[in-house]
Parts: structure tokens; sequence; C-alpha cells
């Protein structure tokens, strides 16, 4: 069967309509899992395994807090392949290149569903193999909490990884040898999971700031490492040097205030890569400059947005994720400094922030004439990322703003259609390259707001062309009938199915 | 009688030339999968142009454009010794 | 008219290929200094192709080697065409400078070029910058570049970011270009993260009368840009000078300033300038 994109979708899934399909159905609740166990510490994985009867055909769940750092997520792997559990499926809000051991549960058959929101490294190269026996469901963060909270993704057990816990289960992120800042991201496993463990290498009698609420905690496992802090945040994260980024983000800044929404009251969300940053450094400069006050600045959080609501140029940061140091300091001693949780950032039907945003600052590896994005597969088909919050921001934000390079060592950014569609067309209004602004021609109220434009506003097929003058046009890729995953839309629709390679 | 040029960074290209009783092209690009036939038949017009005929061509491509490609090959015939 | 010229290296394809992006007004390729004496012939013959595929609409300059060296003959002989403009002269001097002209002459009529290439000598030594009022009014010249770097060498002092060693330079090369009509081209700014001292830089030299700046790397261009462009007061206060004399029989007087035909003929140039860099 097709979807309203045009692209296959197995029997049996709902297909995706439109990025506004969700209005027409109500939000589905299930009841909250408090806990009553008071005796909950445990000292061995093997501990919680035994307690839980954690068994084959369970779904168990993490979060990606501490990204390329986690030991958590291994550390239960580790504990399925001693006990040999079958069947498990795996709901991680991300997985990381050091999540390898999953290769091997894959291939063993003791993982064989695993739903995620960003899959990077060789789990991805797996899956994209063929290895997965049953299937991969790629998320947004949204669409995750959206399918906890509904009851669509049950999940059996959840392990919260958490810097710093309580012996009655309460959890920070803040505190503790390894912190990661904010935890935003397994709120919604902590609240309708059915049974929850928090696990953490630093037990504490009070904590600074309580993201994890012991009522619903089950379990509190103490470990001697939860992961290695050199993975989880950057010291400092940087504004890109290249000068084809910055002329990307000047544009693309240039653009923002040209089209009116650099103003008083504005809210906005960049991501961490250096081209987003420099966008949200430029757009400081020009704060200053012209005596802009903003409102709030979401997702996740750097040391930009931390300075910018210290400098008194926002109100407040509504934060689901800390990149930085300076982040993890600001959230700990700022009040103006919020968790949202993945719902509140990004689930359609919780009036989410996203909604909020004057502007939002995307990647992509592609983006086709339609406008439809890719940030889950390379151009070869093999997976690399996956949305995040990119379709969800997209939807949500007045204006959501792609920044890309039009080649990269000669593979263009600009097709026909891409390999896989993570976010609509319908979503996307403008795209900046070093090489001119393509608005959405959908957008007809930007375009006529750039009637007088300075910038290099061209059609996207004029990009496109203009590109392939250098790459030329490349060639279909051919990619096998087997399809290994689903592209989940945050509605829970299918927008594009994951092919073999 | 053996030529080189071109460097293993990114948007560049090494090209190997050397004499041999055939012709022999091995193309080893990241972006073969796109571009691999762009790629033979900008070597096969180098090689008509410097009116070549019996080499072994071995490219180890970072994504090069055309003109990267041809200047190379262009080099690397005229560097054979 | 040009405020900012690029320099890229020639036999970096990366480079080259995104040079156009960028908003200066001319890219120099180099085969000189950036290119090692081994890859001298593949940077040229980058090059060549990399012009045949590419039109960049800016004025392409190329740097040769210097005529002290085995390359120049061939540099020329290859890349003088009508995808280039001009040809930047390393080593300058009045008697080279003359010499180019000669070849440039021979090669636009062996390869009927359809347009004159232009030189832009690079000054460098304290021999050629004892003789630039010369130089500056040979035929074909329509910019003079100061090389500071090779310049202070030569003079045997140290080069400071604050360039008080080149004052005197600076002032010498502006007055021989602006006596001949051509513009005066400053020195690169060599710190590529020094922003602040950049413009300052830019200042120093603007105020001597040079006319437009060369740089190393790409994140330098806009701010070159901004210094060496009339800034929006002064198109303003133009436009209100040449709206005036319009007007108004014999002097004049603005906010108690009185206008006379220098301020008027200053008044042209910067929307000339303006004009030429698309800011009205």
């Amino acid at each position: 069967m097709k979807n309203s994109l045009g692209r296959k979708v197995p029997n049996g899934y709902p297909l995706f309509e439109a990025s506004n399909a969700f209005e027409k159905k109500k939000r589905v609740l299930i009841s909250e899992v408090k806990t009553k166990n008071k005796d909950k510490l445990v000292n061995s994985y093997a501990e919680v395994f035994e307690k839980l009867e954690i068994k084959d055909g369970m779904t168990l769940s993490f979060h990606h807090h501490l990204r390329n750092g986690d030991q958590v997520l291994n550390a239960c792997m580790e504990e399925v392949k001693r006990r040999d559990l079958k069947n498990l499926t795996i709901a991680a809000s991300a997985i990381f290149p050091n999540n390898e051991i999953l290769v091997e549960l894959i291939k063993n058959k003791n993982v064989t569903n695993i739903y995620t929101n960003y899959l990077n490294g060789p789990v991805a190269e797996a899956i994209s193999h063929g290895e997965l026996e049953g299937m991969l469901i790629m998320q947004t963060h949204g669409g995750r909490a959206r399918a906890i909270e509904a009851g669509e993704l049950k999940i059996d057990v959840a392990f919260i990884a958490t810097p710093a816990a309580t012996k009655s289960g309460g959890g920070s992120g803040v505190d503790g040898k390894n912190p990661c800042g904010v935890l935003g991201y397994p709120i919604p496993d902590m609240l309708y999971a059915k049974k929850k463990v928090v696990v953490t290498d630093s037990l504490v009698d009070k904590l600074t700031i309580t993201d994890i609420k012991h009522e619903y905690i089950d379990y509190v496992l103490k470990v001697d490492s939860i992961g290695d802090s050199k993975g989880i945040v950057s010291g400092t994260t940087q504004v890109t040097f290249d000068p084809i980024g910055l002329k990307i983000a000047k544009d693309a800044t240039h653009l923002l205030y040209e089209l009116g929404v650099i103003k008083d009251g504005f809210s906005m969300q960049t991501g961490a890569g250096g081209t987003s940053l420099a966008v949200a450094s430029f757009v400081r400069e020009k704060m200053i400059k012209e005596k802009i006050k903003g409102k709030m600045a979401s997702g996740g959080i750097t040391s930009y947005f931390v300075s910018m609501l210290e400098e008194g140029l926002i109100e407040e940061i509504r934060d689901v994720q800390c990149f930085d140091l300076e982040a993890i300091r600001s959230y700990k001693e700022n009040e103006k400094h919020y968790l949202m949780s993945a719902s509140k950032y990004a689930n359609p039907y919780d009036n989410p922030v996203v909604n909020d945003l004057s502007f939002m600052i995307l990647g992509a590896t592609e983006i086709d004439l339609d406008f439809n994005v890719n940030v889950t597969t390379s151009s070869n088909g093999v997976i690399m990322g996956g949305s995040g919050g990119h379709s969800d921001a997209a939807y949500g934000a007045e204006i959501a703003l792609v920044v890309a390079k039009t080649m990269n060592a000669r593979i263009p950014i600009i097709k026909k259609a891409v390999t896989t569609i993570t976010t609509p067309g319908s979503d996307i209004d403008c795209l900046v390259t070093e090489r001119g602004i393509a608005i959405n021609p959908k957008r007809k109220d930007l375009l006529e707001k750039l009637k007088n434009s300075k910038l290099k506003i061209v059609s996207i097929e004029e990009l496109m062309e203009e590109t392939y003058k250098f790459t030329r046009e490349p060639k279909p890729l051919e990619l096998k009938s087997k399809v290994v995953g689903l592209v989940e839309y945050r509605d829970g629709t299918i927008i594009d199915s994951l092919y073999q390679v | 009688m053996k030529g080189i040029a071109g460097t293993l960074e990114s948007n560049d290209c090494l090209i190997t030339v050397e004499t041999s009783d055939k012709l022999e092209i091995i193309i080893n690009s990241p972006v073969a999968y796109l571009y691999e036939d762009e790629i033979k038949k900008t070597i096969l017009e180098v090689l008509k142009n410097e009116k070549q005929e019996k080499l072994k061509i071995v490219m180890e491509d970072k994504g090069a454009l055309d003109y990267t490609i041809r200047a190379r090959l262009i080099v690397a015939i005229r560097r054979m010794k | 008219m040009r405020r900012s010229l690029l320099f890229v290296p020639g036999d970096n394809p990366g480079m080259l290929q995104s040079a156009g992006v960028y908003n200066a007004d001319a890219i120099i390729i180099d085969l000189e200094d950036s290119i090692s004496l081994s890859n001298k012939d593949s940077a040229r013959i980058l090059v060549e192709e990399f012009l045949k595929d590419y039109k960049l609409n800016k004025e392409i300059i190329v740097r040769v080697n210097s005529f002290d060296s085995p390359y120049y003959k061939e540099d020329l002989e290859t890349l003088v065409s009508d995808n280039i403009d001009t040809i930047l002269l390393p080593k300058a001097n009045l008697e080279n400078t003359v010499k180019l002209d000669a070849i440039l002459s021979k090669l636009e009529s062996k390869k009927n070029l359809t347009k004159t290439i232009k030189i832009i000598p690079l000054i460098e030594q304290v021999s050629s910058l004892l003789e630039v009022e010369d130089i500056a009014l040979l035929n074909r010249v329509d910019g003079i570049l100061l090389g500071a770097e090779d310049l202070t060498t030569d003079m045997g002092v140290e080069r400071t970011k604050k360039g008080y060693e080149i004052f005197y330079p600076r002032a010498k090369v502006a007055l021989a270009c602006i006596n001949a009509g051509i513009e005066a081209i400053d020195t690169p700014f060599t710190d590529t993260r020094d922003f602040i001292g950049l413009e300052e830089d830019c200042h120093m030299a603007k105020g001597l009368g040079f006319k437009a700046k060369s740089a190393i790397h790409p994140n330098h261009i806009d701010i070159i840009n901004k210094v060496y462009s009339p800034s929006k007061e002064e198109i303003v206060y133009a436009i209100q000078v040449l709206k005036m004399a319009k007007t108004s029989k014999g002097a004049f007087s603005i906010n108690n300033k009185m206008i006379d035909k220098p301020v008027i003929e200053r008044a042209k140039k910067t929307i000339e300038n303006a004009k030429a860099f698309g800011l009205i």
C-alpha cells in the first residue's frame, strides 16, 4: 500500500496522511503506574532481572541522555545475553555507536524488535543489512511519548540511567559523578512503564533537583558506573569555523530577520551542530544590535542559549537535554531554566513547546523537490540517524528552516526524491544553502515578504540544477525489496519504509 | 613507467597510472554507487585526448568532481617516467 | 571595482569549487607560494580544467609563479585565456611588469582572446616599492597589491599586527595608485580568527587611500566588504549632497558645512561605488 506521499508501506500498518491528521483523533491516555514497593535498593542487574522476572518477549526501555558514554543499556544487554532471553523488544530513545553489543544480540535473536528515535553506528548498519528478525520502528521524540501514553508502545521494564538517586528512587541528572543534565526523555517511561528501575552510580541523601519522582520507581539499582562522562557531554559546544557553514548561518539569520520572526517575544530552537550553533550566535548578535528581547529557547541546550538567558536576551529555557557542562550548570542554578519532558516538548496531543517556536533550525542529509527531508538514511540507504525531534519541531515551528551544504564530496543534498522521508515537505518552509535560498512555494506569504530581498532567493529546482553542474545527476539508488524498518510519523502512521541494502 | 597525481583529501582523488599491455581501470570510490559510470566516462575521455590506450589506472577517490579527475589523470600520465 | 580579493590555493579542489560562494569581488587563484615545487604542474592543470567547467561571475585573477622561477612561462601559456581576467605578478618590478605586458600581448593574439588581460603587480621588494609610481602607470596595470610579509622580510624588520612598519609602504603604494587612477589593494591580514584586529587593519589602510584588501581566509570577506563599502550614512549624505547640488546655484551648506566641488565629486564617487556593489 502507498501513503499520501506515495511511499510504500507494508500491509497492516496505518498510512501517513498529513502532518495535521492527528487533530482528527482524540488523545488516548492510559493510567500512570505508581509503585507500592518500599524496599527498593538492589545491587546487581541479575537481582533486578530476578525480582522483575524479566523473560522472553518482554519490552525493555532506555533513554539516551548518556549518549555515546552510556553503559546502562550495554550492561542490561550483557545480562540478557547471560540469561539467553529471546525475542525481546528494545525501546531506546536513541542508540549510539557504543551500544554495539546489540549487534550480537540481534544476530542471536535475543533482541528481535527495536523502537528508537535515532540510530547510528554498528547497530544501524547491522539492521540495514537485514539482521533484525522483527521490525525496527523509527519514531520521533514526540511520537514516542505519544505511543507510550496511549499504550501503543507497552513497556514492561524501563531502565532509567540516573546520575544521582536516593534510596527511595528519586533521581537527578545534575548531581553525581557522571552528570548529564536534564532528564527529559525518560519521563513518559517513568509515568507509564509497568515497572521502573532507576540505575545509578551515585546514591545520595538529597538531590539538587528531582527530575525522576520516587513514587513511580520500583527499584534502585546501584552500580559502579552508569557511563563514561567523556561520551556524555562535551566540555563546550562550538560554533563552526568552516566558512561555508558560517555563510549558511549568516544568510539564515538574515533571512529570519527579513521574514520578521526575530522580533520581541520570539522563541527558537536550534540543534547543537556547528552550523546551527552559528545561527544561534548570529541571532544573538542581531538581538543585541537591534535591542530585541526573545521569549524562549528550547530543545537540546548548549552554552549559547545559557549565555543568552544570563544576558537577559531571552526569558526562559525549556530544556529536554543538556549538550554541555554550561547547560548543566544553568539548569542547576537558574530557575528560568526548566525541564521539559519528551511529551511536553513534542507530543502532538500535549500542547507541546514546539508549537510555540517562531523558528526551528533543522539539518538534512537529503531534501527533495517537494521539500521532504531525510535525516534517517544516508544516500546509500544505510540508516545513520533518525528524526529525533526533527518532524515534531518542523510541524510546530512557524518557520522550519533547513540549513545544508549543496554537496558533500560529490554527493548532492537536493534530490528529485529523497531515499527516505523523515519529515514531510509540507512542514519545511525554507532551505538555506551556500549557493542560495529556496522557499517552499506553499509559503506564498514568505515569498511575498522577500519580494525585495537582496538575498539570493531561487527555486529548489534551480538549486538542484546548480548543484548538478558540479556533481552531475546521481544514478538512482537500487535497494533490496526487504523492509527492515519503518519510519513512524509522530501521530503513529507510517511515513516511509526502510529497506535492506 | 609510472605516474602519480592528486591527494587523498576530501573532494580530491589520487590517480596512479602504469604502462600495461592492456587497458585496465580500477575505481575505488565512496560514491561509486551513484557515479561509477560518470567517473569511467570521464577517464575514457581523457585517455582519448591524451592518446593513451594501454594503461593500468588506479583511482582512489574522495569525491572528486569531473574537472579534478581529468586534471589528476592528465598530470599522472604526463608524469610517467 | 573590487573591495575584497580572496586567495585560493590552486591545487585544492575543495577550496576551488567553493571559492565562488563567498561575497569576494575577485578570486586570486594561487600557483605560487601556496603550491609546493613538486606540484606546480598539477596545480596548473587543475586550475585549467576547473576554469573550463565553471564561470564564477567574479573577476578571476591568477597568481603565476615569479619571473625568477622556471614555471611562469608554462603558467602563462596554459592559463591565459578568456576564462581569466587578470594576472597577479609576484615580485613585480618595472622591468618584469613591462615584460609581462609584452608576453600577454603575444598570447592574446596567438590565442585569439576576446578580452585584454589586466595586470596586478605584487609589490613585495624594497627596490620595487621605490619605483611603484612608475609601475602604477604601466600599460594593463589596473591595481597594485602590497605584499607586506615578503616586503618586511626584505626590509629586515619585524612584521607586527599593528603594522606601523608598513605605514610608509602603504602610503606610498596608495598615492602611486591614486595618481594613476587605479586601485590600491592591501596585504592580507594573517590572523584568521582575529576579526577585531582585521577590522582595525582595514580602517588603517582605507584611511591611507586603499580601495580593497586581499584575504587568505573566506571568513575575512564580509568584514573587508563592510569597511570598503560606503556606509548607509555616507550613501544617504551623498544622495542629499547631489540633490541639493542640482537645485542650488553656487555654493550651499548642509548642517552648517560648506559644500563645494570636491565634496560633490566625492558624493558622486560614493553613489557610483554603492551602485557597483549592489548597495542601492
